[in-house]
């Protein structure tokens, strides 16, 4: 197994985390925040050590997570509709998981214990009926054409989009947290957002990474899929379900965060090639290490005041995704 | 050894295979023939699993792979489709793997063996310097022969192939079928290919099978079945039939 792939990754996301502690309003030198990790803070650093444990590091995780979530659904959802332009927002899985979430806040379900698992899981519900109502409405007999299914995807996300404005507007005391929200951002974080969050994101990510095979076997297409032995509708419908619990939950807690679940996997594999057994791993470690990356770009770049990390992702993102549509033309990287 | 009995496939009303029988012996290359439309692909397709089946079953053994699980079937019959739309990124090396997949865990982890087998797949279609090249770099002829090294990597008994020779020059096709048919005859498969050309058909293939609208017309030796008669009946097209100059095997002119 080549390790160098996984060395340069691993080191950009470490690199991403210690930015992400460490960068903030409030500036902490490396050597306090040493010394408030490892539970030695001395006095002087009591406030350092209340940011860092209250609000940055649940802030770090939680993007973490996402990150970790949206790089990993987004790879599997490419490699399962053989096509590069294909990312939970493009095929409405993310607008549908929003509608969800806002929907179930609106009926007044707050962040205490049951809302933290009531959120996730009608977010979840939600992607799962998008990806199978965009599925059967792109459907052409035995084939499910690229075409149909963006077309599909994009006019049910206009429609999910809407439907969740509205939703916001109705519910007059919520649509300053829904909003604040669905632009993303780790605005509701802290420690029980990112416990609440892991299951759904072990879960997912535990079955995408179990995919890999799956995936290079699917991207000769179903027919040869199951000529080679695998028995295709159980392996798509769980790489399925997995990718979609994954963009359910960073949904769930960050909100709408465009372009990095099509970005991440499209630089890994044009790095490391299009093996799934390696890039589903490397677009995990890569989508957290990149998210991490574009909420420190939030924060300083009009600090004091802070960006949500849609506008910076989607601000990196649209201009590769039309370097990637435009590269897709001609043979390139997928 | 392959015996594919009574067959019968419907898209929706329309019924593309009636009945189809067909014997393939261990050793043996039968070539199916017919018009565009006549159900080639459609037999192939569902001798191998990948579309339902009214009725019939394809045997081999006393087993009816029809029944069998994707893994189970996947060991005794492979299947060789035409090389087109294959991902680009995968190397040679990538691809001739995955043939090895009825025998791995769902993780796809490979063992020496399988390196083993996929390397002497590589070199029995001549292909082993081709192993380090992305699929999307080589030529049609190239790919089909990867495509070939996969199916044999699978190590199956049985090998379909579905008119692997339609893209390829003249070049191409008479050396693909030629490696094909020593590949049967070397390692006792039994082969059932679909092809377009009738006299690459007579030249390389043991027996013909002439479908015709979903039903086997004729079966049997390329003489008994390359006949005016039977040819122009069932391609609307006046044709004789000549005897090749050099080889025992009948060609097929239009008039």
């Amino acid at each position: 197994m080549q390790t160098r792939p996984y060395f340069l990754t691993l080191l950009f996301l470490l690199l991403a985390i210690a930015l992400s502690v460490a960068v903030g309003s409030v500036f902490i030198p490396p050597a306090d925040l040493w010394r408030v990790l490892t539970g030695r803070p001395p006095q002087e650093v009591t406030q350092a050590a209340a940011i860092l444990l209250d609000l940055r590091l649940p802030r770090t995780a939680l993007l973490l997570l996402t990150g970790a979530a949206l790089g990993g659904s987004g790879a599997a959802y490419q490699g399962l509709f053989r096509n590069p332009l294909a990312d939970p927002y493009l095929i409405g899985v993310a607008s549908g998981a929003g509608l969800g979430a806002v929907a179930a806040m609106s009926l007044g379900w707050p962040y205490t214990t049951l809302g933290l698992l009531a959120v996730p899981l009608a977010a979840f519900l939600c992607a799962l009926l998008t990806v199978a109502l965009v599925y059967s409405l792109a459907r052409l007999g035995r084939t499910v054409p690229t075409t149909n299914l963006i077309l599909a995807g994009v006019a049910f996300s206009s429609f999910a989009t809407a439907l969740t404005s509205f939703l916001m507007l109705r519910s007059q005391d919520e649509v300053r947290r829904a909003l604040a929200w669905l632009l993303g951002g780790g605005s509701v974080a802290g420690w029980g957002a990112v416990l609440a969050m892991l299951p759904y994101v072990a879960a997912g990510l535990a079955g995408l990474l179990l995919s890999g095979h799956t995936l290079n076997l699917l991207q000769f297409g179903d027919d040869q899929a199951a000529q080679m032995g695998l028995p295709v509708t159980r392996a798509k419908t769980l790489v399925l379900v997995a990718a979609s619990l994954a963009t359910a939950a960073a949904v769930a807690f960050s909100g709408i965060i465009g372009f990095l679940g099509l970005i991440v996997p499209h630089l890994m594999r044009l790095w490391f090639g299009a093996d799934h057994r390696r890039l589903l791993p490397l677009s995990v470690l890569g989508g957290a290490g990149f998210l991490l990356v574009a909420d420190v770009l939030a924060r300083i770049v009009l600090a004091p005041q802070e960006l949500p990390v849609g506008i910076v992702t989607a601000l990196v993102g649209a201009p590769f995704f039309l370097w990637v549509l435009r590269r897709a033309k001609g043979q390139g990287i997928w | 050894m392959l015996k594919i009995v009574n067959l019968s496939v419907s898209y929706g009303p329309r019924r593309v295979l009636k009945d189809v029988s067909l014997d393939v012996g261990s050793g043996e290359v039968l070539a199916l023939i017919g018009p565009n439309g006549a159900g080639k692909s459609t037999l192939v397709r569902a001798a191998s699993g990948v579309v339902p089946v009214e009725a019939g079953s394809v045997r081999t053994n006393g087993d009816d792979l029809l029944r069998l699980p994707a893994m189970e079937r996947a060991r005794r019959l492979a299947v060789v489709p035409q090389a087109v739309a294959l991902p680009p990124a995968f190397s040679v090396w990538e691809t001739v793997l995955l043939g090895r997949t009825p025998y791995l865990n769902f993780l796809g982890q490979v063992s020496a063996r399988d390196e083993e087998l996929a390397r002497s797949a590589l070199a029995r279609v001549d292909a082993l310097d081709l192993a380090g090249r992305r699929v999307g770099e080589l030529s049609g002829g190239e790919q089909q022969r990867v495509l070939l090294a996969r199916a044999l990597a699978q190590a199956t008994p049985i090998l379909l192939l579905d008119e692997p020779t339609a893209s390829l020059d003249l070049h191409y096709q008479v050396s693909f079928l030629e490696t094909l048919r020593s590949l049967a005859r070397s390692g006792q498969l039994a082969v059932l290919i679909a092809l377009h050309d009738l006299n690459l058909a007579a030249r390389f293939a043991d027996r013909l099978a002439l479908l015709v609208d979903g039903n086997v017309q004729a079966a049997g030796t390329p003489h008994q079945v390359l006949t005016p008669e039977l040819i122009s009946q069932a391609y609307h097209l006046p044709v004789s039939v000549v005897p090749h100059p050099l080889a025992d095997a009948p060609l097929v002119l239009p008039d």
